[in-house]
């Protein structure tokens, strides 16, 4: 292979003023990405879990709502099939990244693939959106890196915060709840949600009647399906409200 | 207290970071197909706010069952919530710290 951007972006440019920058980079997503670790490491020792389990989950998946969710469907015995479908389901929109993240820019190898696995809703929109003139490797991968430390020491000081409670705080489960709903909220921004909101409505509200023991996996399957037949309606009726749904904005 | 297995919490781990990773890494293996496929496309833009308010559902009755009888604290922390983020400018960290706190507060005082 010819020498990819990596290789020459990083020729006559000192590697500390990489790692300079890319701590610079994290910081301002740090002051969000600190606290929901803290909130992580609380909710692992509040819900009856093993304190290791936080950093286990921040090195192990390291993907922030998935953690969150993990200790709750972990402290309730979830089926592994379940924690499977799921963590499928919310991590799906990765696939979207892999568009427009300029991985070019990262040296192969090691640095490559920390970044593949590095690549958090934080990462992304801070690299992706940046000039490709001020990217480096190292840049990168050291935001990365430190997005990662951020959370992992998150973790670690609600872990020990909340072991060091005489008794748990009541209803500090809340966070998770809160979680969802802000970005429920975020993610319904214009009237070409509401179908997916009324299907998803739907899809939940049957799954809790059929299968009140797990309304989760069974409600993101009937979900599923009912995007699937919309989209070959959507084949079949190709005229018929094209501007809801943004069919050429996705 | 639940007394899960550390084979189990392992195994979740492990399972969890294995998916998560496919979905990271794939997509740069096989862009062009991905980005030709009308369905994955729409899959993509249909599919995070409709999952994301199963997932509130799913939680809000988790909650539900175990304080049954706590409908009304509920109800005041998720107006909280909403009430902050979308009156401060959708500051993410702020409304759940609001929204927990107050529920935390409800709970514990009354």
């Amino acid at each position: 292979m010819p020498s990819t951007a990596a290789d020459t972006a990083e020729q006559g440019r000192p590697a500390r003023a990489g790692v300079a920058q890319g701590v610079r980079d994290s910081l301002g997503v740090g002051i969000g990405i600190f606290p929901l670790g803290v909130a992580l490491g609380m909710l692992v020792v509040q819900a009856g879990l093993p304190w290791w389990l936080a950093p286990a989950l921040s090195v192990g998946i390291f993907a922030g709502s998935v953690e969150l969710l993990m200790v709750s469907m972990l402290a309730s015995a979830t089926p592994l099939i379940t924690i499977a479908a799921t963590v499928f389901a919310l991590n799906f929109r990765h696939v979207f990244y892999a568009l427009s993240f300029p991985l070019s820019h990262v040296r192969r190898g090691w640095p490559r693939a920390y970044s593949v696995y590095a690549l958090i809703d934080e990462a992304y929109a801070t690299y992706a959106l940046m000039p490709p003139q001020q990217l480096s490797s190292t840049r990168i991968v050291t935001g990365q890196l430190t997005m990662q430390a951020y959370w992992v020491a998150g973790g670690l000081v609600g872990a020990a915060v909340a072991s060091s409670l005489p008794n748990p705080i009541e209803g500090f489960e809340f966070a998770l709840y809160a979680l969802f709903i802000v970005m429920t909220l975020d993610a319904v921004r214009s009237r070409r949600e509401i179908p997916s909101i009324a299907l998803a409505g739907l899809a939940v509200s049957v799954a809790i009647v059929v299968a009140p023991d797990s309304p989760l996996i069974v409600g993101l399957m009937i979900f599923t399906a009912l995007l699937i037949a919309r989209h070959f309606w959507r084949r079949r009726h190709p005229d018929a409200r094209s501007t809801s749904g943004g069919d050429d904005d996705a | 207290m639940p007394d899960a297995p550390v084979w189990y919490l392992l195994a979740a781990v492990a399972l969890g970071g294995v998916i998560t990773l496919g979905l990271r890494a794939i997509p740069f293996a096989v862009l062009k197909p991905l980005r030709k496929s009308r369905l994955v496309q729409r899959l993509g833009t249909w599919m995070p706010a409709g999952l994301l308010l199963i997932l509130v559902v799913v939680v809000l009755r988790d909650e539900l069952i175990a304080r049954p009888g706590e409908l009304w604290a509920l109800a005041i922390a998720t107006a909280v919530t909403v009430a902050v983020h979308l009156l401060f400018g959708r500051r993410a960290l702020l409304s759940i710290a609001a929204g927990t706190a107050c529920y935390v507060l409800l709970l514990n005082l009354w």
